[in-house]
């Protein structure tokens, strides 16, 4: 008991760390709100392009999400961070992550959006239209708002994900949380920071976590 | 001229073929991988829900908790902390080990809680017709509730485990010797990016069919509406 204490959660270790760890924790807030926004824009993007009349867009849309789909993030981000380099154009490890994750998280917001925008009646869309609302008011004013409304559920779900996903920066020297905990670490010798990181992880995302167990229930009962 | 410079930068027939063999190596790690962690995470899943079904208060707190604990945390921070923290208790595992166990757990809390959403969408009817005509509990609950319970979570339980087994690209930072982790060994040896490509294409050949299961089960098991 006394070791796990000493090596998990040393106070002593806590408190000379804890400057890194808070670095590394408002690096890894401007991270999310940094990509989880690009995401959601590239995703509704994806998604009006998958509903557009012309077929070839809507074939390059499917590629382009079940391409990105197959890769895992971190091959993504890996192959951009490490293979852009050779094109002449260095794009530093922030960046990085952000075209990475753009590429990524598009996809899966792109697939929810389509899905909201799916479940919407033609009939709302065709009453829109009579009433002379143009194509894009119909799918901005009348469209959209009920189709996210359809799939905020699995929105949070996304993002929950994403927030976590960001620890993958950490691979290539972005210093957020998790990048920051193992810094800490190989200073001090003890796991402490590392304990301390998952803490962290854990207070910020719970509420999520929670508010997602009650959404994913009501769903399924409904069924 | 700038095209030759292209191919020859990141489709290098030469690297290409020299570390073909480690990649194809890497392959069968992360194929190994992930259906060993697609075994344990879904079978502990359902051992979860079916031991939640029996409503004990204290031991469904702690099954509470810990799938709370295991969706918040990234499943990178599990692997690292598996790898890199225990052994300073005494606890050791192997890159491999750690990657695997990391994953299983995050699959089964997910696996846990889709499973037991979906024992509670079946009727309440259903539970009191099977135990009415003489099944016992246990009986009602394998017998009858689960079979469609478990119909209704295939959809959201496949798209899981597709997500959580790309996590086995996350072995690569512990050095497991999956695709990732040989092509990026490739690129520092070769300083030339042809091996990340080769990885890519192999994930995109383990993984594109992965995809399209994951769409073709959801319009095979879509919800009745």
């Amino acid at each position: 008991m006394d070791q796990l204490i000493q090596s998990f959660f040393n106070l002593e270790i806590l408190s000379q760390a804890s400057p890194i760890l808070l670095s590394g924790f408002w690096m890894t807030v401007k991270l999310t709100l940094v990509v989880v926004p690009l995401g959601l824009a590239g995703g509704l993007v994806v998604a009006l392009a998958s509903t557009s009349r012309s077929r070839l867009v809507r074939w390059l849309t499917v590629i382009y999400v079940d391409f990105f789909r197959a890769f895992p993030p971190l091959v993504l981000l890996m192959f951009i961070a490490f293979g852009l380099p050779f094109l002449g154009f260095d794009p530093g490890a922030f960046v990085a992550v952000a075209l990475s994750f753009l590429l990524n998280t598009s996809s899966y917001y792109g697939e929810i959006f389509r899905a909201g925008i799916e479940s919407i009646t033609r009939g709302q869309h065709e009453a829109a239209r009579s009433t002379g609302l143009s194509g894009p008011q119909t799918m901005a004013y009348v469209v959209l708002p009920q189709a996210v409304k359809n799939v905020v559920p699995d929105l949070v779900s996304n993002t929950l994900e994403v927030i976590k996903l960001t620890s993958l920066a950490s691979v290539v020297a972005l210093p957020e949380l998790l990048f920051a905990a193992r810094q800490a670490q190989s200073l001090t010798y003890n796991a402490t920071p590392i304990i301390a990181a998952g803490i962290i992880y854990l207070v910020c995302l719970w509420p999520l976590v929670r508010l997602l167990s009650r959404f994913e229930h009501r769903q399924i009962a409904l069924h | 001229m700038q095209l030759e410079r292209l191919a020859d930068t990141f489709f290098n027939l030469q690297v290409m073929q020299q570390y073909l063999p480690k990649i194809v190596e890497g392959f069968f790690v992360t194929v190994q991988i992930a259906l060993a962690v697609v075994l344990a995470g879904i079978a502990a899943g359902l051992a979860l829900a079916l031991v939640r079904a029996f409503r004990i208060r204290a031991l469904n707190f702690f099954i509470i908790l810990g799938v709370d604990v295991l969706r918040a945390l990234p499943p990178l921070v599990l692997i690292i902390g598996f790898y890199f923290a225990l052994p300073t208790i005494g606890i050791r595992m192997s890159a491999w080990v750690a990657t695997w166990l990391a994953l299983s757990l995050v699959l089964a809390a997910f696996a846990e809680e889709i499973f037991w959403a979906g024992i509670l969408a079946v009727p309440k009817g259903q539970w009191e017709a099977a135990r009415s005509t003489g099944l016992s509990f246990v009986q009602t609950l394998t017998d009858v509730v689960l079979p469609q319970a478990v119909r209704l979570t295939i959809p959201p339980l496949t798209n899981r485990t597709i997500a959580i087994t790309k996590g086995t690209a996350l072995g690569a930072v512990v050095a497991v010797g999956e695709i990732l982790y040989q092509a990026q060994t490739a690129y520092s040896f070769s300083y030339n990016p042809s091996p990340l490509v080769l990885g890519a294409a192999a994930y995109l050949i383990l993984f594109i069919p992965v995809v399209y299961f994951g769409r073709w089960v959801e319009t095979r098991f879509a919800w009745k509406r």
